[in-house]
Parts: C-alpha cells; sequence; structure tokens
C-alpha cells in the first residue's frame, strides 16, 4: 500500500492508503474516496478537470507525457508543480507525497 | 434579430439533440436547434471527434466525428434547422403556454416544447485568475479572435501556450501594431512548424515572447492600458497594451439554464423519469445535462431519454391529436 497526502480545496489535509498493484490512477482514488473532482473525460487527458498541485514529492514522480503537458497548457492555473491526476499511476513514487485538488469544479 | 417559429426548441446540438431531431420527426414535430458552438456535435466534435467509441449499438466501433455526421444524416428527412455560435440566456412563457427562447445575439425561437440537451452546459473560455479580469471584458479582453481586422495596428498581448495562441500570434503579427505572447512553461508542444516560426519571429524582433511567464494584473480607465507579466525570478514588467487575448481553452459552464427556475441537483437538472420532463412544464432536459437516480451519462442513454421526450411532448404540439406507437419499420421514415 502507497500512502500519500490529500489537500481539498478548503486546505484541509487527509492521509489516503491505495494499492499499487491494481493501476489505478490518482484521479480514481480521489474519486473513489469522494473528492470532489469532475474528471469530465474519464482519464483520457482531454478535459483537464482532474487537476492537483503537487506538493511535496514531484521531483520523484515520472515526467508527463507530451499529452499531459499539452492539456496542462491550456490551464491558466497551471504551474511547474501541475499533473492530471488521471495520468498518475499509484506507485512507490508516490509515497509519502502531497497532492492539492486544484481542478475546475463547473 | 431572427425570428424563428417551430414546434421543438433543443437547447444543445450535441448527439442526443441531434437524435432528439429524429424522434420528434416520426411524430411529425419540428425542431430547431441552437448550440453555443460554432459547430455541431457537442463534446464528441469538441473534444474528441478523433476517439472511437465502442456502446453504440450496431457500431462495433465509431469515430465520434463520424457518429455526427451520420446523426445528421439520419435526421435530414426532418429539415431540422440550426442557430449555431449563439447561447440560449433567456426562456419566456407566453400565456398561450408557448416559449420564447432568446440567444444572447437576440435571435428569437417561438416554440410550444423547449427540449434542453445541453449536455455539461455551455463551452465557455477558461479564464485566468487576474483581478478586475471581467470589468475590462469588451473592453480590451477578449477570449476569442473573431475578426482580426479589429487588430490592426492596436497593441496586443497574448496568454496561453496551446495551438491556438501560437496560431493567432503568428497571424496578428501581421496585423497588430505589436504582439507579446506570454507563456508559462519554456517550450511550446503543439505544432513544432508553429512554435519554430513564433521562435524565428521572436528572434527576430517582430513579437515580444515572454517564457516563463505569467500575466498578474490588468489596468485601464475604461479600455485596458496596461497588462502586468511576472516573469522569471518574479520580476514583474509592465506593458502598455489596448487588448489582452488569454487563449487557454474552453471549458462546459451550466451557465444561463440555472437561472431558468429549474430544478437542479448538483449542476444537472432533475427529470421525471417518465417522460424526462422538468418542474416546468413543457420543458424537458434529456442526455448528459439531466440527473435522476442511477443516471449514466452516457450518449446510448440520452438516445433512449429523446424518444421517451417526444411520445410526452406530442401533446404539447397537437393537443387535439392522439398519439398512437408506431414502428418505422412498419411505416418507414416519413418527412415532411
Ligand atoms: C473524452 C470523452 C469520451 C467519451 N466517450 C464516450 C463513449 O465512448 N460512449 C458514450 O456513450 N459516451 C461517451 N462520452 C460521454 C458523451 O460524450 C456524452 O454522454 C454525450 O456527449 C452527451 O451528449 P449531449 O448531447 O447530452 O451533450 P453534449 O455533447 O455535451 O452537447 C451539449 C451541447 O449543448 C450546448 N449548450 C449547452 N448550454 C447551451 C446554451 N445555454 N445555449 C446554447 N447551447 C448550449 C453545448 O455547447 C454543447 O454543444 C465521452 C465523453 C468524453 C469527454
Ligand atoms: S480526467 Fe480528464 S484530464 Fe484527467
Amino acid at each position: 500500500m502507497i500512502q500519500f497526502t490529500i489537500e481539498d480545496r478548503n486546505g484541509e489535509r487527509q492521509s489516503i492508503e491505495a494499492p499499487d498493484d491494481m493501476n489505478l490512477s490518482l484521479m480514481e482514488v480521489l474519486k473513489a474516496s469522494e473528492y470532489d473532482i469532475l474528471a469530465t473525460c474519464g482519464g483520457m487527458a482531454l478535459c483537464a478537470t482532474c487537476h492537483v498541485q503537487v506538493l511535496q514529492g514531484n521531483d520523484l514522480l515520472p515526467q508527463p507525457s507530451d499529452m499531459e503537458l499539452d492539456m496542462l497548457d491550456t490551464l491558466p492555473n497551471a504551474t511547474n508543480h501541475s499533473r492530471l491526476a488521471c495520468q498518475l499511476r499509484i506507485s512507490e513514487a508516490m509515497q509519502g507525497s502531497i497532492f492539492q485538488i486544484a481542478g475546475e469544479l463547473q | 434579430m431572427e425570428k424563428i417559429v417551430t414546434d421543438i426548441c433543443i437547447i444543445g446540438a450535441g448527439p442526443v439533440g441531434l437524435f432528439a431531431v429524429f424522434e420528434a420527426g416520426l411524430l411529425k414535430m419540428r425542431c430547431h436547434l441552437v448550440d453555443a458552438l460554432p459547430q455541431i456535435g457537442g463534446q464528441l466534435s469538441e473534444i474528441y471527434p478523433q476517439k472511437p467509441i465502442y456502446d453504440i449499438p450496431g457500431y462495433p466501433e465509431v469515430k465520434a466525428q463520424d457518429l455526427v455526421d451520420r446523426l445528421m444524416e439520419q435526421i435530414a428527412p426532418f429539415h431540422p434547422t440550426f442557430t449555431l455560435g449563439e447561447r440560449v440566456d433567456s426562456v419566456e412563457k407566453q400565456t398561450d403556454g408557448s416559449f420564447i427562447v432568446t440567444t444572447n445575439e437576440k435571435t428569437e425561437i417561438t416554440c410550444q416544447v423547449i427540449v434542453i440537451a445541453g449536455g455539461l452546459g455551455c463551452f465557455e473560455p477558461r479564464k485566468p485568475e487576474i483581478e478586475h479580469l471581467e470589468e475590462f471584458e469588451g473592453k480590451g479582453v477578449v477570449y476569442m479572435v473573431k475578426n482580426p481586422e479589429l487588430f490592426r495596428d492596436r497593441r496586443i498581448v497574448l496568454a496561453g501556450g496551446g495551438d491556438s495562441a501560437l496560431d493567432w500570434t503568428l497571424f496578428l503579427s501581421n496585423v497588430a501594431k505589436e504582439v507579446t505572447l506570454v507563456h508559462r512553461g519554456e517550450t511550446f508542444r503543439g505544432a513544432p512548424d508553429s512554435a519554430e516560426k513564433v521562435f524565428e519571429l521572436a528572434h527576430q524582433g517582430k513579437i515580444n515572447l515572454l517564457l516563463k511567464s505569467n500575466v498578474v494584473a490588468i489596468n485601464g480607465n475604461g479600455h485596458l492600458n496596461t497588462v502586468s507579466i511576472s516573469g522569471k525570478d518574479n520580476a514583474i514588467t509592465t506593458l502598455t497594451a489596448d487588448h489582452l487575448i488569454p487563449l487557454f481553452g474552453l471549458t462546459p459552464k451550466l451557465g444561463p439554464i440555472a437561472d431558468w427556475g429549474l430544478t437542479i441537483d448538483k449542476s444537472a437538472i432533475s427529470v421525471n423519469t417518465e417522460d424526462y420532463s422538468t418542474n416546468v412544464e413543457r420543458i424537458y432536459a434529456i442526455g448528459d445535462i439531466n440527473t435522476y437516480p442511477g443516471k449514466l451519462k452516457l450518449i446510448l442513454c440520452g438516445f433512449h431519454e429523446a424518444a421517451l421526450m417526444a411520445q410526452s411532448a406530442f401533446k404539447y404540439v397537437y393537443p387535439n391529436q392522439k398519439l398512437s406507437f408506431k414502428y418505422t419499420t412498419v411505416n418507414g421514415v416519413n418527412a415532411f
């Protein structure tokens, strides 16, 4: 199990545990944990509503693909620490990371 | 100001709105469709035209845009009419029960029934978080280049890193007096050819290219006058500018539909699953925009909802006639 922290829109933090052997994406884990995210495109890197900011652990995560970077480029509030939760697979690299939910809600 | 009279006004020309024309047409009801986007097809054409869809009955696989094209073919016999590139802003009930639907361009559609097939809502420009941005909309801040001539000999700041930011930078560099492109990244993906041209123009000093930068403030007196940009090391540069064009793509927003007195639950319209009617008589909601226990946001489900809606709407369009259900295999598709 991988343990990481989610900061919601109100700044509240919660520790989450997720299995790393089920090929789950961070977006799927957030949805399953009932966080308010739209994830309109269902994880195809087409909507950017699953945008998260990596507050801790950014350097350890795998590099974003061109498709992910293309989508992040369409976000006015993206930073160098922005990722699409649907493109991040739960893995060892996430252990101890902190993610802040940043996607639009309508 | 255009005035249109029809039986059913369908708000949203996505797959579900389009199929509703077919179901209404079988019952001899005429439809007019309005969509805020300049093209038909809703999410299929706007977000994923080239993606295959696998769950449309009869099509083991179909590309999203091909499905839209086939729907257009299927409804052609019923001669639907369209108002594209206009957003429905208001809906007003008349004393005889009919409605007047008005768009942001003041097009008026008089109809007996309204069908909201608005999907996730209107696709609207993604806006950067800049203070006073809305005050300057139409007064220097625009999100779309409709008529490039408006920018002739003006000082323009474009913001964004996608294809449209690159394309308009290239185009406006020949029209405007001064063009600055602000991009938060260091490189551009998208069409490599356009990116290369933008770098070349910057190299020649024909445009200003501010990379690793963000627009952080705008100012002016009645009209935009300056744009402040935070760059490397957070240093702020303030440029004189007549126009700021943020180009960050489109995102769906429920928009004006939220103000029409309909029961809304988490950005979707609550409906009665018997006929997909809303709490307002003669207004129906089908497809992604509605909600009910067990709702699935699938094209297939929207098609089913369209069929039931049409059977129910018939009583308002033909109050003196009795509806008897017939299969298309028996009667064929009888156009008007
Ligand atoms: C990446 C992706 C993949 C998908 N894959 C599938 C799949 O394989 N199978 C499947 O069944 N579904 C799939 N879906 C879901 C499917 O696209 C939706 O269920 C479908 O588009 C809903 O159709 P709709 O006609 O209800 O709405 P939409 O397609 O959203 O169309 C609504 C239209 O209404 C317009 N509109 C809204 N408000 C107004 C207004 N006030 N005035 C004027 N116009 C307005 C909008 O501009 C829009 O064009 C996918 C979705 C995405 C994003
Ligand atoms: S869910 Fe759409 S981009 Fe991640």
